[in-house]
C-alpha cells in the first residue's frame, strides 16, 4: 500500500460508511474465518520467521504461536493467537483458544525477548482461553496470571494489536504492552456477547443487545482511553487483507520507532522509565468516584 | 409488630399453624443451620463460635468480609482504607434486570458495603499487615473498577510503608456491567503486585469459596504463598461453562482446594482456625530474611525476636482463639 492510499483510507473512515455497523456486525466481522490472522501478519510483515515452540514442561500449544522474526529491519519476538480456517486446522489449533501451555510458552518467549533485548509484537485474536477440564487441571488461571506478571515487568518495548476478537483473559494475557492498537472492526470484551446475554439477560439470543451495551468496539474503547490507537479499516479486513495488514504494519512500525528511539537496554533509568509508563498506563484505567473526585 | 407480639403474645396461647406467630419467632432459620455437607443440624450460635466451621464434618461455611476480618485480625486492629471509593456506571449499562447504577445502590443498601473489596491495615498476632478482603455478598465479589483502584492503592501503600500483604480472595468473575474496564482491573492489580514483588515484600493469597475468573487469573494465583480453605472451589472457568462447552461429566472433586493441591497449584490447605498462626509465622520468616521486610524496621515493623517478646502481651480474643482447639 502506498502512502497516498493510506492517507486516503484514513480520510474515508472519518466519514460514515462503517460507522453505521452495529456492535454485533463488528463481532461477526472480527470472527470471520477469512479475516487475516496472526500467521498472515507475520507472513506479510516479517521475514526470516523462526517459530519457537513448546512450553518446556508439558507440550506445545498451536493456538498461541510465536518466534523470532525480522520486522522492518529489526529483530523482534512476535507472538499471537492463531485459529484455523477449516475444521481440521481448528481442531489442531483448538479454535484459537490457548491452553495453559500456550500462556506458558508466551511467558517463555517474553523472557527470551528480555534476555536479548528484543522488542515484542503481539497479535490478539481469540475468543478466549480454553475452558476445558484438562486446562483447569493444568492450572489455566495460574498460567494466565504468570503470563500477565511476566509481561507487565518485561524490560523491552511491547506493542500489542487486537486484529480480530479480543476475548477476555485469554486476550489480555498477551495485551499488557506499552501500546495497545486495535483495528476498527476488531472487538475486545470481558465476556463474549453470547455469554453476557446468557448470564445477565438469562437469554443467549439477546447477544446483539449485549454486544451494544458492553461497548466492545474499537471506537468505544478509544473513547474510553483504553486503547492507544484505532487503526481504520475502510474495507473489512477479509475483503482487503493485504491493505489491512500493511496499514497495521505501518502503525506498529511508527510506534516501535517511537519506543525504540528512547530505549536503551543498558540504561537502567531508561528501562525503569519504560516500566513506569507501562505501570501508569494501566494504573489509571477505571471508572470510580470518591467524594469530590472521579476516576 | 414486634411490640404487638410482645404485648399480646405473652398471654395468648400459640395456636398450631398460626403462621404469623411462627414467622415472628423466626424459627428455624435463625437458630438452626443445616450443614450442606454432612446434613447435621447445627445450633447457629455454636456455629458462630466455631468460626462457621461445622463441628461435625469441618465443612467451612462462607464468611462475610467483616467476619473474615474479625477472625484474622487482632481485635480492634483493623483500620479501613478508602471506604468511600464507589462504583460508577461508565457504560450506562442496562441489562435484563435494569440499570447497573440502580443495582449498585440496592446492593449497597442490602450489604451495608460500598463495594465488593475491603482494604485496610491490621495486625495479626501483633504483626502489621495490609489486609484485603473480598465480599462475596456484594454482586458475587465481581472485580470492577473500584476493586482495582482500592487494590492498587492498598498495595502501593504497602510498598510505601514496607508491609506484607494478605489478600482473601473470593470472586464470581468479572463485573460485566463495567465492560472492558473490569477486564483491565486484572492488568491494574497485577501491575501493583509486580511492584510489591520488585520491592521484595511478600504477598500471601488466601483462596476461599468460591474463587473464579479474573481474580485467580491475575494477582491471586501468583502470590509468594498460596493458601486455600478446605473444600473451596477455585478455577478459571465456572463448572457450568465447562460442562456446556465440553459436554463432559466433571470428575469428582474437580476444582476443589484439594484438587488444586494435588495438581501443584497451591502451597497448603489450612483449616480456618489455624490461619492466624500460620500467617504470623510466615511474616516472621520474611522478617528474618536479609532483604525485603527484614531489612526495614520502620513503621512499627520490628524484628522477629522483638515481636516474639511482645506477642505474649498481644491479646487475641477473636473467634480464632476459641476455635483453634475445636478443629482440624
Amino acid at each position: 500500500m502506498t502512502q497516498t492510499d493510506e492517507t486516503l483510507s484514513q480520510e474515508e473512515t472519518g466519514t460514515e460508511p462503517t460507522a453505521t455497523l452495529s456492535a454485533m456486525d463488528r463481532v461477526r466481522l472480527a470472527r470471520d474465518p477469512q479475516r487475516p490472522a496472526t500467521l498472515d501478519y507475520i507472513g506479510e510483515l516479517c521475514s526470516d520467521f523462526v517459530e519457537l515452540r513448546g512450553d518446556r514442561s508439558f507440550g506445545d500449544d498451536c493456538a498461541l504461536i510465536g518466534g523470532l522474526a525480522t520486522f522492518r529491519g529489526r529483530s523482534v519476538m512476535v507472538m499471537g493467537h492463531q485459529g484455523g480456517t477449516n475444521t481440521r486446522e481448528n481442531i489442531e489449533r483448538n479454535f484459537g483458544m490457548p491452553r495453559p501451555e500456550g500462556f506458558r510458552k508466551a511467558r517463555r518467549l517474553m523472557r527470551h525477548a528480555q534476555k536479548f533485548s528484543l522488542p515484542i509484537l503481539t497479535f490478539v485474536d481469540t475468543s478466549g482461553a480454553d475452558p476445558g477440564i484438562s486446562s483447569e487441571e493444568r492450572g489455566q488461571a495460574t498460567a494466565i496470571a504468570e503470563c500477565l506478571m511476566q509481561m507487565i515487568g518485561t524490560r523491552v518495548p511491547i506493542i500489542c494489536t487486537v486484529i480480530g476478537e479480543g476475548g477476555s483473559g485469554g486476550a489480555l494475557a498477551i495485551s499488557l504492552g506499552d501500546r495497545l492498537l486495535m483495528l476498527e472492526n476488531a472487538v475486545y470484551a470481558v465476556a463474549s456477547p453470547e455469554a453476557c446475554a446468557a448470564i445477565l439477560w438469562k437469554d443467549a439470543s439477546k447477544a446483539a443487545e449485549a454486544a451494544e451495551t458492553m461497548r466492545i468496539t474499537a471506537a468505544d474503547l478509544d473513547r474510553f482511553g483504553i486503547i492507544d490507537e484505532l487503526i481504520p479499516e475502510p474495507v473489512p479486513a477479509h475483503e482487503a487483507p493485504r491493505d489491512t495488514i500493511y496499514t497495521v504494519g505501518d502503525r506498529i512500525a511508527a510506534h516501535l520507532d517511537m519506543l525504540c528511539a528512547t530505549f536503551d537496554p543498558d540504561d537502567d533509568a531508561g528501562v525503569h522509565d519504560l516500566l513506569d509508563r507501562r505501570y501508569s498506563k494501566f494504573r489509571k484505567i477505571g471508572a470510580w468516584s470518591e467524594a469530590g473526585t472521579e476516576g | 409488630m414486634r411490640n404487638f407480639f410482645q404485648r399480646q403474645g405473652k398471654f395468648r396461647p400459640l395456636s398450631k399453624g398460626d403462621e404469623r406467630s411462627a414467622e415472628q419467632q423466626q424459627i428455624p432459620e435463625d437458630l438452626w443451620v443445616k450443614c450442606p455437607k454432612c446434613g447435621e443440624l447445627l445450633y447457629s450460635r455454636e456455629l458462630e463460635r466455631n468460626a462457621r466451621v461445622c463441628p461435625k464434618c469441618s465443612h467451612h461455611f462462607r464468611l462475610s468480609a467483616r467476619e473474615r476480618i474479625s477472625l484474622l485480625a487482632d481485635s480492634d486492629s483493623f483500620q479501613e482504607w478508602d471506604s468511600t471509593v464507589s462504583p460508577q456506571d461508565p457504560l450506562k449499562f442496562v441489562d435484563g434486570q435494569g440499570p447497573y447504577d440502580e443495582k449498585i445502590v440496592k446492593t449497597q443498601k442490602k450489604t451495608g458495603e460500598t463495594e465488593s473489596l475491603i482494604t485496610g491495615s491490621a495486625r495479626i498476632n501483633g504483626r502489621p499487615v495490609v489486609m484485603v478482603v473480598a465480599e462475596f455478598n456484594f454482586l458475587g465479589a465481581s472485580m470492577g473498577s473500584v476493586w482495582g483502584e482500592k487494590m492498587a492503592r492498598a498495595v502501593e501503600r504497602a510498598v510505601e510503608e514496607r508491609m506484607p500483604v494478605l489478600t482473601v480472595n473470593a470472586s464470581g468473575g468479572a463485573r460485566m456491567h463495567e465492560g472492558l474496564f473490569s477486564l483491565m482491573q486484572m492488568a491494574k492489580t497485577i501491575a501493583a503486585f509486580h511492584r510489591l514483588g520488585e520491592n521484595r515484600l511478600p504477598h500471601f493469597s488466601l483462596l476461599v469459596d468460591p474463587c473464579y475468573g479474573g481474580v485467580p487469573a491475575s494477582y491471586a494465583t501468583v502470590a509468594d504463598v498460596m493458601i486455600a480453605e478446605p473444600g473451596a472451589l477455585i478455577g478459571f472457568a465456572g463448572q457450568r461453562v465447562i460442562e456446556q462447552v465440553t459436554r463432559q461429566k466433571l470428575p469428582e472433586g474437580f476444582q476443589t482446594a484439594e484438587f488444586l493441591l494435588e495438581h501443584g497449584m497451591i502451597d497448603q490447605i489450612v483449616d480456618r482456625g489455624n490461619l492466624r498462626d500460620l500467617i504470623s509465622t510466615l511474616i516472621d520468616h520474611y522478617l528474618g530474611a536479609p532483604q525485603g521486610l527484614g531489612s526495614y524496621s520502620a513503621n512499627g515493623l520490628r524484628s522477629a525476636t522483638e515481636l516474639e517478646q511482645t506477642v505474649t502481651v498481644v491479646d487475641t480474643p477473636g473467634p480464632a482463639t476459641t476455635t483453634t482447639g475445636g478443629m482440624s
